[in-house]
């Protein structure tokens, strides 16, 4: 890719590595999660392959320089394909001595640490905790440490730029992504037209965050320490095509907009803010010209009641929220399977419960989306297992509710939503299609029965208001089996029970098996669900290299599973279920198949490391 | 679309199954009987209930209808009215379903002035569950679950509403056919949301709550009836309704003369006359007016929806999915 640097880099000995993870640490006013995804995008179009992790605090503004109030955005780049945000950062940097505790754990021995010298005063060691200061006490031998004065130095590039005041050191995130930039050999042009477009109207903001990068660049150039630590990743050989950078909040958005197109729906989107599913509700809301109607509710009953109306109506309704929100609107999802109307609900997890870690990840809800209703209400559960992988699982959710006139659980997390990956943009001409029929007419000799099944889908037909003569009533009292009718005849009662069940069983018809993808002499089989993806694949594929018998296999259809899932598992010795939640899945399949499953939790709020995979697989198999 | 119908063609086929001689069989006939006059086509109407005595409602309503959830049938009404406006859509609550366990979705409709018309019967009792003391029960109400009496401070239905920024409220009572329709009719020609207040005789646990305004003997007494630009006198005109203060009081009016007399206009911009009629009297005991309380024009929430959904199609032409596939920075592998 071209590039056109200022001022050009003398030429100069860079260390090649083949991956490289970099954590930008700092306190949550420092900038560091825009720093992440410039660097990001930079990254992307240097053309390495990348994952990344942002870490926030809940707090909007944890008081400054503390621990609590410490952000921080992990991204990996490699120049072959790699599915994780890394596990131990080979590159650190921290802009306050709160940021440097916090994560210099994490860090690999020898690593380089990039620190803002300005913040090590009294003050900010001492909110971190620090008696003395760790620059100098001894604390970080072992580590290469770059240092720069960066509240000194932003100050000075920006002084002409018209930024005054306290607004001056805004600007230094941009002089540590400039430092960065230099170091890794990123495009500068990718930051600075960014810059550019996205502060058109603040010329000033632009010219004192452009300084910024600048001086940070040409630090790194002329600083001897900074200017002998530099590395090459190499380009990624990846797949051709045009890729993108997603996060998993706007791909499920696309994929509920794409969802509704193939259904030949309007898309209604009704939600109530809640971390970290807001940025659905965002994404959607700024595409109404494409006929999406958005609703921000007063509350997370009245979201998917408003849904569920929306749906009656005839729109493709879709509620979204995390696990407290999931709670609030369990009775009204129990209505809508009653009722048998179309609906999608997006649960975006996190750690529980109660309020729990509103912006961690966790994927704990999925026993509360497979049974968490009052009465026997089964209903479709199925999940995605990455941001890239969101968009089709979204389209997925949308065709099994219409096709079959359910609701439909969409089982996302933390993770997925914020964090984000290289996305080969699929042709959208190719997508799916799967136009909703509305009911017309009468279809039976006695009038309209809108409990008249499809006999290989089960689904009722959907009547919507405007339909002469197709009046009629849905509610959450038991229906006549035909006739919709309100009725307590007990064997109408049992036979509605089995029919709801039977339907939900029907998904599998049209669901694919389930393929191993590795090599079938493996002893031990991983199972995974959503967001583990990545961390499962680079563990298995990291054992299989060296020598160990282990295939994966991961379920988007978690409710149904997919048709031949049983015939899968009887063919290993040894099942491993890595969750982040305390063996939900394992539980499930061990209810389902009689398979001695063996659970492998984590409960930190964190995504799986490959490398807590890749042990746990090895102490599987020699257990 | 307009179309002819008799008050038979919005009977459905389900049996009603009310307590005999229940106030809900006659506002069942006046909504019934209005439809027919109304001549909306049955097909775009739709009648959405929670959960109670009142909520059976839309099983007999031969048009489509929601029996959803206890409370929540505002929200369920919102959402189809939002997703198609040109519906005429229609709750039908109780005291316990609107303001007790739905009591959010109650006021957020009013203040977004969705266009769904929200019919209150009130009883001032859980009938469904059997009789125990509900919202609107007056202090001390001797119940099931209240044996030495409630302790519960009541809600006045049409103050809540006018606090809650509603831009239509009236109240009426079951048994005045002629008013209920004329609220209804009213109702249905207000742009925006409508909220009224029916007082419905319970006769198997709260009998004779409004016998005060219902008995021959006491009812020219106690109804006020409130007409739009028209002095508010009752009793055969020798009583009137003054404003001082912002305070409604009654008055004699051989006594003090009709200058003093209020002129009610229910178009007021500012709910405050309206919130002072309000509170003329709870429970109710006493004098009780009856009739539109407010009447303001105000943006409908789904008429904006849908105007942000044109402008922003005008802006930037139809949806291209392709495009916004593309709206972070992209990149190319060769």
């Amino acid at each position: 890719m071209a590039t056109t640097q200022d001022p050009a880099p003398p030429a100069t000995e860079r260390e090649l590595r083949q991956r490289v993870v970099i954590r930008f640490a700092g306190d949550s006013g420092d900038g560091m999660q825009l720093a992440g995804a410039r660097f990001t995008d930079a990254s992307a179009a240097f053309g390495n392959d990348l994952a990344t992790l942002p870490d926030f605090p809940a707090e909007i503004r944890a008081p400054a320089g503390t621990l609590p109030g410490v952000s921080a955005f992990q991204i990996h780049i490699a120049g072959s394909d790699i599915l994780t945000p890394g596990d131990e950062p080979d590159v650190l940097v921290a802009m306050n001595p709160a940021a440097l505790k916090k994560n210099l754990g994490d860090l690999k021995p020898g690593g380089v640490i990039i620190l803002n010298t300005d913040s090590f005063e009294e003050r900010n060691l001492a909110k971190a905790g620090y008696d003395t200061n760790p620059i100098e006490d001894g604390t970080l031998d072992g580590f290469n440490v770059l240092t720069a004065p960066m509240d000194e130095l932003t100050k000075e590039a920006v002084k002409d730029s018209g930024v005054t005041g306290r607004a001056v050191l805004r600007s230094k995130n941009f002089f540590a992504l400039g430092a960065l930039a230099w170091m890794f050999d990123r495009p500068s042009d990718t930051t600075l037209d960014w810059l550019a477009d996205k502060f058109a109207s603040q010329p000033e903001v632009v010219a004192a965050n452009t300084a910024a990068f600048k001086a940070g660049y040409n630090f790194g150039i002329t600083t001897e320490a900074f200017a002998h630590t530099t590395f090459e990743v190499p380009k990624a050989d990846l797949p051709v095509g045009e890729y993108t950078n997603v996060v998993g909040n706007q791909t499920i958005a696309w994929g509920l907009i794409a969802g509704a197109q193939a259904a030949h729906l309007p898309l209604f989107y009704a939600s109530y803010p809640i971390t970290p599913a807001s940025d659905i509700l965002h994404e959607l809301a700024r595409h109404k010209n494409f006929g999406v109607r958005t609703f921000q509710a007063e509350d997370e009953i009245a979201s998917v009641g408003i849904a569920l109306g929306a749906a009656f109506a005839g729109h493709l309704a879709v509620t979204g929220t995390s696990g407290p929100g999931l709670a609030l609107k369990s009775e009204t999802m129990s209505l809508a399977l009653m009722a048998e109307l179309p609906m999608v609900i997006v649960d975006v997890q996190r750690g529980g419960p109660s309020t729990g870690l509103p912006t961690k990840t966790e994927q704990s809800d999925l026993m509360m989306a497979i049974y968490g209703r009052h009465g026997e209400a089964p209903l479709p559960v199925i999940a995605a297992a990455s941001p890239g992988d969101a968009f089709e699982t979204a389209i997925e959710a949308c065709r099994i509710a219409v096709k079959y006139m359910t609701p439909v659980i969409l089982l996302s997390d933390g993770y997925i939503g914020t964090s984000s990956e290289p996305w080969l943009l699929p042709d959208t001409s190719a997508l799916p299609s799967f136009p909703a029929a509305f009911a017309t007419e009468i279809n039976h000799d006695d009038g309209f029965m809108p409990y008249l099944r499809d006999p290989e889908s089960l689904s009722r037909p959907w009547a919507v208001p405007g339909t002469a003569g197709l009046e009629h009533r849905v509610g959450g009292l038991e229906k006549d089996q035909l006739t919709g009718n309100v009725s307590y005849e007990p064997a109408n009662h049992e036979k509605m029970t089995l029919l709801r069940e039977q339907k939900t069983q029907a998904v599998a018809n049209d669901i694919p098996d389930i393929e191993v993808g590795e090599d079938s002499d493996a002893e031990l089989l991983v199972v995974g669900w959503g967001s583990t993806y990545s961390a499962i694949k680079a563990g298995v594929l990291n054992s299989r290299t060296t020598g160990h018998k282990v295939a994966h296999i991961h379920l988007r259809h978690l409710n149904p599973f997919p048709p031949n899932l049983a015939d899968v598992l009887a063919g290993y010795n040894k099942v491993l279920v890595p969750e982040l939640n305390r063996g939900q899945l394992s539980r499930l399949l061990r209810a389902e198949f009689l398979v001695p499953t063996t659970s492998f939790s984590k409960m930190q709020g964190q995504p799986f490391m490959a490398g807590e995979i890749e042990a746990k697989i090895i102490e599987t198999l020699g257990a | 679309m307009t179309a002819t119908y008799s008050r038979q063609d919005f009977q459905s086929e389900q049996e009603v199954r009310w307590c005999p001689g229940c106030g809900d069989y006659t506002i069942l006939a006046s909504v019934q009987t209005f439809m027919a006059d109304a001549g909306i086509a049955k097909e775009d109407i739709v009648f959405v209930s929670g959960i109670g005595c009142a909520a059976r409602f839309p099983y007999y309503m031969e048009t489509y209808g929601v029996h959803s959830i206890h409370g929540r049938a505002p929200a369920v009404a919102t959402g189809i009215a939002a997703a198609r406006p040109e519906l005429s859509v229609w709750v039908v609550t109780g005291d316990g379903d609107a303001l007790s366990i739905g009591g959010n979705h109650l006021i957020h409709a009013l203040r977004r002035n969705m266009n769904v018309k929200i019919l209150l019967f009130n009883n001032q009792i859980y009938g469904l569950t059997k009789g125990q003391y509900s919202p609107t029960s007056e202090p001390g109400k001797r119940t099931k679950s209240s044996p030495m009496g409630s302790i519960d401070y009541p809600f006045n239905p049409v103050s809540l509403a006018l606090g809650a920024e509603a831009s239509f409220v009236a109240r009426t009572i079951d048994m005045d056919r002629n008013h209920t329709i004329e609220m209804l009719t009213a109702a249905y020609q207000h742009p925006g949301s409508a909220l009224i207040e029916i007082y419905q005789n319970c006769n198997v646990f709260n009998d004779k709550a409004f016998i005060e305004l219902t008995a021959k003997e006491s009812r020219d007494e106690n109804q006020i009836r409130l007409v739009d630009g028209e002095k508010i006198v009752f009793d055969n005109g020798t009583k009137g309704v003054a404003i001082e203060e912002g305070r409604a009081f009654v008055i004699d009016v051989e006594k003090f003369g009709m200058d003093v007399v209020h002129t009610h206009e229910a178009g007021l911009d500012n709910p405050a006359t309206a919130f002072a009629l309000s509170r003329l009297s709870h429970g109710p005991h006493g004098p009780t007016p009856i009739g539109i309380f407010r009447d303001v024009e105000r943006e409908v929430y789904e008429q904006e929806l849908d105007a942000q959904i044109s402008s922003a199609t005008e802006a930037k032409g139809p949806g291209d999915l392709a495009a916004i596939l593309r709206s972070n920075s992209t990149w190319t592998v060769d």
